[in-house]
């Protein structure tokens, strides 16, 4: 056959060119829907691998907690300073215990945690199972009778999706206590009142909505850590590829679904 | 081959597989008769391994059938492939052993994750299996890390027999070894093979482990077998394939593309 009868009209190359991009994401996102449907499917339906999942509960959870913590503690000094340089223009110093509150339990405790979350845990994942499957090991399990979405995926998507809303409970109090000491050893509040504003302004649901977000973001950050280290390519280069696309996507991901939810909550 | 009235332990008729455009097994037939090795020699990119997947159910064949005893399993649910699955034991070409686990935790994963042994006695078998592969009861409690390639290849081959599977797979087991150690692991493959009565398919570029632990051989070119036969017909098989690769000559039939 004659080769140039292969090659397309250079008129139709950006019609190509765009309808290769389109394909491409059509068969990657049903690829992504795939996995999760499954990943779903065996974290629900025995076995389970308890010891697995006690494995990520600490790896996840526990090992999260001094990188939240500190993330929580700063952010919540930052903000009442910040506050109050804004606030005493227009002699509103007494909102910064609720700007403090407020910003933490809804936005910035479940936001950063899930982005740190995503930093170490997402990374830590997507690597460990890319290495895995570059190994071998994912064929292994196969052939030794134990389904890798059960012995792998399940465990770290319930432990995530577990243990980031106990995280942000602990980031809440935190960040919290964080806004508390600036505002009375640096800013000169007195610490009743500080505590009672606080109080008289948070709400339930201004928690809650925190670790329902924690929740999705957990979920997020281990989905993403699984699904590119599962598909991981070969050799380092394609380890290295599945963690810096599993960090970027989750970190991407939350931003989008912190509006979402947001928007559910609170519109 | 001679033939047989029993039914084969694999059986495969008209096998495709292709990545994109790259057709990597072109209908690739294949038997092994129950309690036999079969050997299947070819150069690096010919089918071998993906051959071994398709059956393995780590990959699904295009087109074309593979039958276990029998029975078709191209299309098995995820139950009953899991049932198979406890029929197979797999020695990977790089031993593919779990990182965060023991030698005896390797070795027993399948009877107390697979089969929901108890870890006491699994961790006996294992430890059975670990000095019948010609290691120190010792190496049980130390982890992959700390082993030598041909130790790590002792223990994945101790894996693949901890279960006594009805069919032992083996990926280039010699790869990477030098000869002495690699003619230990191919004694050690034909003793614990036949301990268990399994049947065998291995496949490799390997001719002294072909010869070592064959009793039949089928040869891959551009994903079709092209010849298959007795280890005893090897050397006169007639087939100018196997008389080229068998003899590692440059000219011949099969060229070697280098771009």
């Amino acid at each position: 056959m004659d080769s140039t009868q292969n090659q397309i009209n250079p008129v139709f190359a950006p019609f190509q060119a765009v309808g290769q991009i389109l394909l491409s994401f059509f068969q990657k996102t049903g690829q992504l829907s795939s996995f999760i449907g499954k990943s779903l499917y065996h974290s629900i339906v025995p076995p389970f691998f308890p010891a697995q999942l006690w494995r990520q509960l600490v790896d996840i959870g526990y090992y999260s907690l001094p990188v939240v913590g500190m993330t929580a503690l700063f952010t919540g000094m930052v903000l009442a300073l910040q506050s109050y340089t804004g606030f005493t223009r227009f002699n509103a110093e007494s909102a910064i215990a609720g700007v403090v509150v407020l910003s933490i339990t809804r936005e910035l405790a479940p936001v950063l945690a899930g982005l740190m979350v995503a930093g170490r845990v997402g990374a830590a994942i997507a690597a460990e199972i890319g290495t895995m499957r570059v190994t071998e090991q994912i064929d292994a399990l196969t052939t030794l009778s134990v389904n890798p979405f059960k012995y792998l995926i399940a465990p770290r998507l319930i432990a995530a999706t577990l243990t980031l809303p106990i995280l942000v409970l602990i980031g809440d109090i935190i960040g919290v206590y964080g806004g508390y000491v600036v505002s009375i050893y640096n800013l000169g509040f007195s610490p009743g009142g500080y505590l009672s504003q606080t109080w008289d302004v948070v709400e339930n649901m201004d928690v809650i909505s925190g670790l329902i977000k924690a929740a999705a973001f957990g979920f997020i950050v281990a989905m993403m850590g699984c699904y590119h280290g599962f598909n991981s390519g070969r050799g380092a280069q394609g380890v290295g590829a599945a963690t810096t696309n599993a960090v970027v996507s989750s970190s991407i991901l939350i931003l989008i679904f912190n509006y979402i939810l947001t928007q559910v909550f609170f519109s | 081959m001679t033939s047989s009235s029993k039914t084969p332990k694999i059986e495969m008729s008209g096998v495709k597989k292709a990545f994109g455009n790259n057709h990597v097994l072109n209908g690739v037939d294949l038997v092994v008769p129950e309690g036999k090795s079969m050997v299947i020699i070819g150069g690096s990119g010919t089918g071998k391994s993906v051959t071994l997947k398709c059956i393995l159910g780590l990959l699904s064949p295009d087109e074309g059938s593979i039958k276990i005893d029998g029975q078709e399993v191209t299309n098995l649910r995820p139950n009953e492939r899991d049932e198979l699955m406890l029929k197979f034991g797999m020695l990977f070409q790089g031993g593919a052993l779990f990182d965060s686990l023991k030698i005896w935790e390797n070795v027993a994963f399948g009877l107390i994750q697979g089969r929901g042994k108890n870890r006491k006695e699994a961790r006996e078998i294992a430890v059975e299996k670990i000095k019948a592969v010609g290691l120190r009861p010792e190496v049980a409690d130390l982890f992959p890390a700390e082993l030598s390639g041909g130790m790590q290849k002792r223990v994945g081959l101790a894996r693949a027999v901890a279960a006594s599977p009805e069919i032992i797979f083996f990926d280039e087991p010699t790869t990477g070894l030098d000869p002495i150690m690699a003619d230990v692991i191919n004694q050690l493959i034909v003793e614990q093979v036949q301990e268990i009565g399994a049947t065998g398919l291995s496949i490799t570029h390997d001719m002294s482990s072909v010869r070592t632990i064959a009793d039949y051989v089928a040869m891959i070119h551009e994903g079709k077998i092209v010849w298959t036969g007795p280890i005893d017909e090897l050397d006169d098989s007639g087939n100018d394939y196997v008389d080229q690769f068998i003899h590692g000559r440059a000219d011949g039939p099969i060229q070697r593309r280098v771009a």
